[in-house]
């Protein structure tokens, strides 16, 4: 569209810097809005942390509900001093932030937002995405190595081993979907998937099940908890990012947070039908043009939120695995399952008659939402009484401060 | 892309040529391999530069991803010290310098086209698009695609690099000649130049990729004995382990 635009406005013989601004506006776009998703992943992770953890979070900074908390943070750790240990590698120390900052960007170049919004439309986009994450841990490492320290060693060395391992059975997750689909190109793969009972995740058992199985490889390439071992304050102080103060930290933790947005990107693309609402039709999509990008982006943004937001609440609620366990889940657990899953959605959709797969379909996405309604619905009927313990205490009506000494 | 085009290449061969340099120059282990991560990305970038996104994300993923965070793996486990500092001596230059040169000036030479003398008594090979026309002998040499013509077939169809590199990228119409992958077309032609004596070579497309993809799995079986051979436990002498 805006190619168009410019187009009309500098004349076809300009066709390279059409190219160039088009280039410059996407790349700009994109990292505004990782940028701005980290500052609000920030905030949500302390707001959900504490909600959690049944206390309130930040209440101070801008209001009730804390909203400029994340640029309280900014400011403060743009101000802090720059520090590099002196046993540093100083080149290595440096780059460190911006090879997995760069890694986890590379990877919005070919994540569609809405039909056909995408910066650069590949046929072979998931791969694509794949590839450049993996990219990532290239920083890790040269920060582990390059902070000069033996826990940060430690640390980046374990983060490294987790994030390679786990690329596999992510691949073979990511692969189930594009077997169903027929392509690489999530634009297309999120373009099948406009009716709710469409959506990739109800198609059959095996994309259901994968489904899940890549939320958790997901989740452990991300390195959050609970696979997030590097960052146990308990045991390496803070792992491969130990060193790093201030800007260089949130480097870090804008490659985090952008990497958990890109793979719940991808999972929503692939499984949850991408920016499609679930009951809007392609061809009514197409009727009413801008309008449907729009709501489209909304609702893919909404989507991937979604998934973020469970991404962190895992993380307060499930305790931490150790290395080993990591390790095993992934190569005795994960792995064995992504294969049977390949295996099976491949049988699947070379040997089940339609009409089956159809009715499975339609029930697996009755199930999951009724399922889901009921739950939602006994979190607002169900009520559940405190013990009583006979005793007037600070819990209880009429009872106050003084009376928590009998407790 | 009038300027696009050439500043993006531009870009992306200064940081090969610089990283590579950088690699072989520098004294620091690690950063050797961090120099080598930029060559290697380098590559992957001119790669989406010519439209063949598939080996460049392929790139990404089993150098970047796979083969050089093993080597980094190995390299700060067994490096004595935190950090390693390699001292080369003026012999040990001089031969890298000879190794490098022989190996660069083999790659222009294979690169720029060699000529093998074709005996005469070749089976005469015929592309895939023109499968319904045979190639007779005798036919109007002078008229036919480069390819087809015995007189340039040899620069444009026999062993050379450009072919396969051509093929390896993904264009379809192209296909390594038999001496390159290891599968002979034998075309016969009837008397009379009829159609019905010639074997239609389709299916030789397929078989097009099968050097690349042996090169590609000794790659990564010398990938995985490294790994293997680093990850043994090793016996100390005179101490429990």
């Amino acid at each position: 569209m805006l190619t168009d635009l410019l187009t009309k406005m500098l004349g076809p013989e300009h066709a390279d810097v059409v190219a160039a601004i088009r280039v410059f506006v996407a790349v700009n776009i994109l990292v505004a809005f990782v940028a701005g998703s980290a500052v609000f992943f920030i905030w949500l992770e302390r707001k959900v942390a504490g909600r959690i953890q049944d206390r309130l979070g930040p209440t101070r900074v801008g209001g009730k509900f804390g909203w400029l908390q994340t640029i309280a943070d900014g400011i403060k750790l743009l101000v802090k001093e720059d520090l590099i240990p002196g046993a540093a590698d100083q080149m290595l120390f440096r780059l460190g932030p911006y090879i997995a900052f760069c890694g986890a960007f590379m990877a919005f170049v070919a994540l569609p937002f809405a039909n056909g919004w995408v910066a650069k439309p590949l046929s072979i986009g998931v791969f694509f995405m794949l590839a450049v994450m993996s990219t990532e841990v290239f920083g890790i490492i040269l920060a582990g190595y390059g902070s000069g320290s033996k826990w940060a060693l430690f640390g980046g060395m374990r983060e490294a081993a987790q994030m390679v391992s786990y690329e596999v059975p992510m691949a073979l997750c990511v692969l189930v979907p594009v077997i169903v689909a027929g392509s690489m190109d999530l634009n297309y793969v999120a373009k099948q998937q406009d009716w709710l009972w469409k959506w990739y995740v109800f198609h059959d058992p095996f994309t259901f099940v994968a489904f899940w199985t890549y939320f958790c490889c997901a989740t452990a390439q991300c390195k959050r908890a609970p696979f997030d071992l590097a960052e146990a304050e308990s045991e390496l102080v803070a792992g491969f990012h130990t060193e790093y103060s201030g800007l260089r930290w949130s480097f870090f933790f804008m490659a985090e947070y952008g990497a958990m947005f890109a793979v719940s990107g991808i999972a929503v693309n692939l499984f949850l039908g991408g920016w499609n609402i679930g009951f809007l039709p392609n061809e009514l999509q197409a009727m009413m043009g801008v309008f449907a990008n729009l709501i489209g982006v909304v609702v893919f943004i909404l989507k991937a939120w979604l998934l973020v937001f469970v991404m962190m609440w895992v993380r307060w609620t499930l305790p931490r695995l150790r290395i080993d366990q990591v390790m095993m889940t992934c190569l005795k657990y994960l792995l064995p399952i992504s294969c049977v899953l390949l295996l099976g959605v491949s049988v699947w959709q070379a040997f089940v008659p339609v009409i089956l797969a159809r009715i499975v379909g339609y029930l697996l996405c009755a199930l999951t939402i009724g399922g889901l309604g009921w739950v939602v619905f006994n979190l607002f009927t169900i009520t559940t009484k405190l013990p009583v313990s006979g005793v007037p205490n600070l819990w209880t009506p009429g009872g106050s401060a003084k009376d928590l000494a009998k407790t | 892309m009038d300027f696009l085009y050439p500043l993006a290449f531009w870009l992306f061969a200064a940081l090969i040529a610089v990283s590579a340099i950088a690699m072989v120059v520098t004294q620091n282990i690690v950063r050797a391999a961090t120099w080598l991560l930029f060559t290697l990305a380098g590559v992957a970038g001119i790669f989406f530069l010519l439209g063949a996104d598939f080996v460049g994300a392929t790139q990404l993923l089993v150098y970047v991803g796979g083969t050089l965070v093993l080597v980094v793996f190995g390299v700060m486990l067994t490096a004595q010290g935190p950090f390693i500092n390699l001292k080369i001596g003026a012999g040990e230059w001089a031969i890298a310098a000879a190794v490098g040169l022989g190996f660069f000036s083999v790659l222009a030479y294979v690169l720029v086209g060699f000529e093998p003398k074709v005996p005469a008594n070749v089976a005469v090979r015929q592309a895939p698009h023109k499968a319904e026309q045979p190639l007779a002998v005798g036919a109007a040499a002078g008229s036919l695609p480069l390819a087809d013509n015995p007189e340039t077939r040899s620069y444009h169809s026999l062993a050379s690099a450009a072919v396969l590199g051509e093929a390896l990228l993904g264009f379809e119409k192209t296909a390594p000649d038999s001496p390159v992958t290891g599968v002979r077309d034998i075309v016969t032609v009837g008397p009379g130049g009829t159609s019905s004596q010639v074997k239609i070579v389709k299916e030789r497309t397929k078989m097009a990729y099968l050097l690349p993809f042996e090169i590609v799995s000794l790659h990564l079986l010398v990938v995985l004995i490294g790994a293997a051979y680093l990850a043994r436990s090793k016996r100390r002498r005179g101490a429990t382990s």
